[in-house]
C-alpha cells in the first residue's frame, strides 16, 4: 500500500542479500559506512540468537511453562538494527514485542519470560545502569508513546541534549505497531512532541497486522507520512534489512539529539508467527502473503551478505551453537523460576505506608496461616 | 425450544445473531470481531452472515469505537460494541462516562443512545496484566448507564438481546471464565426481565449475593455448606445497575445474615453499595453485620497469584462462618 515509487523505502540489502543501496539510502550511507565487519557479524548473531530465544519461548508456552508468548519472529531486522543505532544514554520505550531491543540494551531476557509466565507485571528495572534505559513493556496499545514524549520534554528542560556532543546528548525512541497508530494517545504524542520539539524518534514496526486487522484499516496513507500534518517528518525503511534499520535510526537519533526535533520511522516488516500464542493467523491471512515475506527474511538476507563477503562456515556454526546454548540456558532457568510470595501483591501498590493495604496483607497472612494450623479449610 | 449444552460465549453469539436478524439497525463494532470472530470467537460467523457493514472490524481505537457508535446511535443505529478485554476500555472513558451516559439528559430526552458495550471481565483465565480486571464499579458509579452481567448461558442469550432492545446505554459484562462451561438455553422464553435479580438456590441460614462468575463459586460454597448442615440461599444479581433489591431484601429478612462476594476490589464497590442498602433496609432483621468477600485493594496480581487474590468458596465459607457466629 505504501506509494514506494514516490518516496522509495531505504534499503541497503536486497532480499537476496546483495549490497545495492536505494537512492533514498544515500543520506544514510555514512552511518552504514562506519560499521565494521565485526558489527555486521554482531548484527547477524543477535538476530539468530533472539530468533532461537523466541522459538524456545514459544515451545515453553506450548508446554505450559508460560501464560502467553508474544513472538518476534520476522521482526529481527527492524529491532536489531534500530537497537544498535541507539546510544547508551538514550531512553527506549518498547511496546511488548521488542525482545531483541531489550537483549541489546542489556536486560536478561529471562525477565521478559517472567512477565509472560505470570510472575510480575514489570520484569526489569530501567534505572539499573546495566539495562541502558530500556523501559518496561506496555501492553495497553499506544500509551507508551506519550510517556516517551514526556521523557523527551524532560531531557529538553534539563538541557541534556543539543549541546553539540553526540556522545552524551540524549534522545528517546519509542516503539509501537501499525495498529497502535490509530490510538488517540499516539496522535497526542505527535502533537506534544512537535509542540515541545522533543529529541525523539517514533519507530513504527509496520508488521502489516494488528492481530487480525490489516494495516489498510488503520491507514489509507502510508504510515511514514502520518506525522507530516503534525510537523513530524517521516522516513520509510525496509525493516527486514538490518543495515537500513540501523543507518536510518542512527541518523534520526543523532538529528534528534542535535536539536532537530522529533521524527518518525516506518519499518516495513512482517510478523511471521502468530500475534501471540493464543492466536491462529490462518483465520485471517493467506499462505501466499506469508510466503512472500518469508522470502524477505532478515536473517537469510544477512547470511547471504556475510557469505558473499567471505564469512567462513565456522562463523555460522559458532553463532548457531551460541544461540542453542542461549536457548537451553533460558529453558533451564525458566522451569526453575519460583512463584512470587502472596505478600508481594501488597508491595509497591503505594510508595508510602498505606493502612488499608497493610490491613489486607495482614488479614491474608493470618488467613493462609489458619490453613496450615487446621490442615485445610472446609 | 431448548438448546442443550451451549457454552455462554456461544449463547451470546446466538443472541447477537437474533438481534441482527430482528432489527436491521443493529450493528456490531470492535477490534478483531469480524474476520476472526473476536479473540473469544463470540462473534464468529456473524460477519460472513451479515456482511462487513453490519459487523465492523474497526481501527484499533476504543475512544474512536465508542465515540463513533454514539454518532451512529444519533443516526438511528443500535451499535453493539465489543471491548477486547476489560483493561482496554479506559481509552474510551470520556466517550462512555461524559458522553454516552449523559447525552440523553443533555438533549432533554430528544435523543436516545441505545448502545451496548460488551466487556469480557474477571479472573481465572491466567492472563497477563489488563486482561482480568473486574472494573464494573467505574460504570456503576456513572448515572445514565445500565450495567448487567449474566452468569449462565440461558441468561446470556436473553440478556444480550434485551440489552440491544434497551433504549438506554447498557454495559454488558461477560464473565470470561464462564465462556466455556455449558448449560441448556431455552430460546422460547427468557423467564426474567433484564433488570431482575434471581434467587438461584433456596436456603434459610444465610444469604449469599453475587454476579457473573462468582455465582458458580457461591453455589459451590452452598453445596459444601449443605454437607455440613447449613442451608444457604444464593442470589444472582444479574443487573448491577439498577439493582432489583426486592428479592435480596426479602431473602435477608428471612435469613438474617448476608455475605456479598465479588472478584472486584472491595473499596467503593458493588458489594459496598449492596451491603449499605441491606443494612439500611433490613436493620431489624439482621443477626450479624453484612460481610463482603472481595478482591484485595491492590492491582490485579500476576497470573500466578490470581488464585490467592480471587475469592474462592473457602473464603466465602470463612465469611459465612463469621456471620453465623453472631
Ligand atoms: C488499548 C488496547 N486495546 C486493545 C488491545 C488488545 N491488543 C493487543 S495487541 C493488539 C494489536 C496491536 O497491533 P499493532 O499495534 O500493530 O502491534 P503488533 O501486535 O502487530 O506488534 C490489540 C488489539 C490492547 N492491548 N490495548
Ligand atoms: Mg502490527
Amino acid at each position: 500500500m505504501a506509494d514506494e515509487t514516490l518516496d522509495p523505502m531505504v534499503q541497503f540489502l536486497t532480499p537476496e542479500g546483495n549490497f545495492a543501496p536505494s537512492e533514498s539510502a544515500e543520506a544514510f550511507l555514512p552511518y552504514f559506512q562506519r560499521l565494521t565487519e565485526a558489527d555486521h557479524r554482531k548484527f547477524y548473531r543477535d538476530m539468530v540468537v533472539i530468533r532461537r530465544f523466541d522459538t524456545e519461548a514459544t515451545n515453553l508456552q506450548r508446554q505450559g511453562q508460560l501464560a502467553l508468548w508474544v513472538p518476534s519472529h520476522g521482526q529481527e531486522g527492524a529491532q536489531v538494527g534500530s537497537a544498535h543505532a541507539a546510544k547508551p544514554q538514550d531512553h527506549i520505550f518498547p511496546a511488548y514485542r521488542e525482545h531483541a531491543v531489550g537483549m541489546i540494551r542489556g536486560i536478561d531476557v529471562l525477565e521478559i519470560i517472567r512477565v509472560l509466565r505470570g510472575l510480575t507485571h514489570g520484569g526489569w528495572d530501567p534505572t539499573n545502569p546495566a539495562h541502558k534505559n530500556f523501559h518496561i513493556y506496555t501492553l495497553v496499545i499506544g500509551s507508551q508513546a506519550l510517556h516517551a514524549t514526556g521523557y523527551g520534554m524532560g531531557i529538553n528542560f534539563d538541557g541534556a541534549t543539543n549541546t553539540g556532543n553526540l556522545d552524551t546528548d540524549q534522545a528517546v525512541m519509542v516503539y509501537f505497531g501499525d495498529g497502535a497508530t490509530s490510538q488517540g494517545d499516539v496522535s497526542e504524542a505527535f502533537v506534544f512532541a512537535a509542540s515541545y520539539q522533543t529529541p525523539q524518534v517514533f519507530f513504527i514496526q509496520n508488521n502489516h497486522w494488528a492481530i487480525s486487522v490489516p494495516v489498510s484499516v488503520q491507514a489509507r496513507v502510508p504510515l511514514y507520512k502520518r506525522g507530516e500534518g503534525f510537523g513530524i517528518p517521516g522516513v520509510q525503511v525496509d525493516g527486514n534489512d538490518v543495515f537500513a534499520s540501523y543507518a536510518v535510526t542512527a541518523k534520526q537519533l543523532d538529528d534528534a539529539r542535535s536539536g532537530k526535533g522529533p521524527s518518525l520511522i516506518e519499518a516495513h516488516t512482517y510478523r511471521i508467527g502468530a500475534h501471540t500464542s493464543s492466536d491462529d493467523p490462518t483465520k485471517y491471512r493467506t499462505d501466499a502473503e506469508l510466503d512472500s515475506w518469508i522470502a524477505r527474511d532478515p536473517i537469510a538476507r544477512m547470511e547471504a551478505f556475510l557469505r558473499n563477503s567471505g564469512a567462513p562456515q565456522s562463523f555460522f556454526d559458532g553463532v548457531h551453537e551460541e544461540a542453542a546454548d542461549f536457548a537451553s540456558d533460558i529453558r533451564r532457568r525458566t522451569v526453575t523460576l519460583e512463584n512470587p510470595e502472596p505478600a508481594s501483591m501488597f508491595t509497591n501498590v503505594y510508595t508510602d505506608p498505606h493502612p488499608v493495604v497493610e490491613e489486607q496483607a495482614a488479614w491474608l497472612a493470618a488467613y493462609e496461616a489458619s490453613f496450615d494450623e487446621q490442615g485445610g479449610g472446609h | 425450544m431448548v438448546i442443550e449444552n451451549l457454552p455462554l460465549g456461544k449463547a451470546i453469539n446466538l443472541g447477537l445473531r437474533q438481534a441482527l436478524l430482528n432489527d436491521p439497525k443493529v450493528l456490531l463494532m470492535g477490534e478483531d470481531i469480524g474476520t476472526l470472530g473476536g479473540v473469544f470467537r463470540v462473534t464468529e460467523g456473524l460477519k460472513a452472515e451479515f456482511g462487513a457493514n453490519r459487523v465492523l472490524d474497526t481501527p484499533l481505537a476504543e475512544s474512536g469505537i465508542v465515540g463513533s457508535a454514539i454518532g451512529l446511535a444519533m443516526r438511528g443505529y443500535r451499535p453493539v460494541i465489543e471491548i477486547q478485554f476489560n483493561g482496554f476500555v479506559y481509552p474510551a472513558f470520556d466517550q462512555i462516562t461524559s458522553q454516552l451516559a449523559k447525552l440523553t439528559n443533555r438533549h432533554e430526552g430528544a435523543m436516545q443512545f441505545p448502545v451496548v458495550i460488551r466487556i469480557p471481565y474477571g479472573g481465572h483465565i491466567g492472563a497477563v496484566e489488563h486482561h482480568q480486571e473486574s472494573n464494573e464499579a467505574y460504570f456503576l458509579h456513572t448515572a445514565g448507564l445500565r450495567v448487567v452481567s449474566p452468569s449462565n448461558p440461558h441468561d446470556a442469550y436473553w440478556m444480550i438481546q434485551e440489552a440491544v432492545q434497551s433504549n438506554d446505554p447498557v454495559i454488558f459484562f461477560e464473565p470470561m471464565s464462564r465462556y466455556w462451561p455449558k448449560a441448556d438455553v431455552d430460546t422460547s422464553a427468557s423467564g426474567f426481565p433484564l433488570h431482575a435479580t434471581r434467587v438461584v438456590r433456596q436456603g434459610t441460614d444465610a444469604t449469599l449475593v453475587g454476579h457473573g462468575a462468582m455465582v458458580s463459586v457461591l453455589l459451590q460454597a452452598a453445596d459444601v455448606a449443605a454437607q455440613e448442615g447449613m442451608s444457604l440461599e444464593v442470589i444472582d444479581l444479574r443487573s448491577l445497575s439498577p439493582i432489583d433489591y426486592a428479592p435480596v431484601l426479602e431473602s435477608v429478612r428471612k435469613t438474617g445474615r448476608c455475605v456479598i462476594a465479588q472478584e472486584a476490589p472491595g473499596n467503593v464497590s458493588l458489594a459496598s453499595e449492596v451491603a449499605a442498602t441491606i443494612t439500611e433496609k433490613c436493620f431489624y432483621s439482621l443477626e450479624a453485620p453484612v460481610l463482603r468477600v472481595t478482591g484485595f485493594d491492590t492491582p490485579f496480581p500476576p497470573a500466578k497469584l490470581e488464585a490467592i487474590y480471587l475469592p474462592d468458596s473457602d473464603r466465602v465459607l470463612d465469611a459465612v462462618d463469621r456471620v453465623l457466629s453472631y
